[in-house]
């Protein structure tokens, strides 16, 4: 009795919203202690700010961009669907948030390097 | 009807309430044969215990809808061809309601949902008055014209995930329903209706994946009709419960 229509794609656009917006929760309150740093404790700052020298930190970094930016565009058509007249067009703008999100994070890594 | 030469291999969920599993059938293939065709043959040759529903049989009354091949469908106007993998077919009742026996399913709670939504029609005037004169070029009429042929079916209750995930979440069909009267100038249960789809397992809920829309097979759009109730509960909030 199981559905069939798991890989439809605005499925999965609902699923990375989710997904993605449960990520940036849990990467923000870090996100703020290191600002709280750069108010209170330079020095502490300055080794973290070090660190994110790494490349895989960059990377990491990189992945979170993507998460915001999914949040974001994917937010946006959401808000578009519910706000403003039906358009039968959701998948594509579904594409377009997507590839969008890509643009931006790989333009991020790629300037970050 | 000409019969054709080939058997179909079908599967059928048989079962109640407390389990079941899938038995299997050979069916005759026949010409422009529809999935309600297939399970009427099995209870007729093979199977007279086999439980199932239907009524008209054209695809007003909308009590035949079952899962086939995974995915719900209205069996009575549903072409074996259409739906066929290989010569497998697969028939189960439909997903996110209980099981009675076999494909029938209880479908009270899917329509205790439709009276949780205020999917009921509250009347403003008597018999005694004039009908109300509603112009089919109006906005309103209009909005509620493209929402209200709905046939009950339950395919769009049965296609949603967040029906699976939340089991107190109106659904699909009720909302709809409930847009549509939002919309009949003649009713007069605007705010009561609002509060209730607003509420707890109301239109909120809603994750607009529109699956209700890729199934519903009257072609109607659920997914647009609960944006039209989040815009009408966003704007009433807005204007501190100012309606209309
Ligand atoms: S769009 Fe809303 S009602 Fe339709 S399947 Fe998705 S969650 Fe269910
Ligand atoms: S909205 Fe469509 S799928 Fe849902 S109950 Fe009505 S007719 Fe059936
Ligand atoms: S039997 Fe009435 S809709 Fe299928």
């Amino acid at each position: 009795m199981k559905a069939k229509h798991n890989r439809d794609p605005l499925r999965i656009a609902s699923l990375i919203h989710r997904i993605s917006g449960l990520a940036l929760a849990l990467f923000l309150p870090l996100h703020f202690y290191v600002l709280g740093l750069a108010l209170n404790d330079a020095a502490r700052l300055d080794t973290f700010l070090r660190w994110t020298d790494y490349p895989l930190v960059k990377l990491a970094e990189a992945v979170l961009v993507l998460l915001l930016s999914l949040h974001l565009f994917g937010g946006l058509r959401l808000l578009a669907l519910e706000f403003l007249p039906w358009s039968p067009r959701q998948k594509a703008y579904a594409a377009i948030a997507a590839a969008l999100s890509f643009f931006v994070s790989i333009g991020f890594f790629l300037s970050a390097v | 009807m000409r019969e054709a030469a080939e058997a179909l291999d079908v599967k059928v969920w048989r079962g109640n309430a407390h389990g079941g599993g899938y038995r299997s059938y050979s069916v005759p293939a026949q010409e422009s044969q529809t999935v309600l065709d297939v399970v009427t043959w099995i209870q007729q040759h093979a199977e007279p215990t086999l439980t199932y529903r239907f009524a008209c049989r054209v695809g007003m009354c909308g009590s035949c809808a079952m899962m086939v091949n995974g995915e719900p469908r209205w069996t009575c106007r549903t072409h074996v061809r259409r739906v066929l993998d290989g010569k497998r077919l697969e028939i189960a009742p439909l997903r996110n309601l209980p099981v009675i026996k076999d494909l029938a399913t209880d479908m009270a709670e899917f329509f205790d949902k439709w009276t949780g939504a205020e999917g009921v029609f509250h009347p403003t005037a008597t018999r005694k008055d004039a009908i109300a004169p509603i112009s089919p070029a109006d906005p309103m009429r209009q909005l509620a014209n493209e929402a209200v042929e709905c046939i009950n079916c339950a395919v769009c209750y049965s296609a949603c995930d967040t029906v699976t995930a939340n089991p107190s979440y109106l659904g699909p069909a009720a909302l709809n329903r409930a847009w549509t009267l939002q919309n009949d100038e003649r009713d007069g249960a605007y705010a009561p209706r609002l509060r209730a789809v607003s509420a707890d397992g109301g239109c909120f809920n809603c994750h607009s994946h529109q699956s209700c829309l890729t199934y519903c097979p009257n072609d109607l759009n659920p997914t647009a009709s609960i944006a039209g109730l989040k815009r009408l509960s966003s704007t009433s909030f807005l204007r501190r419960g100012r309606t209309r």
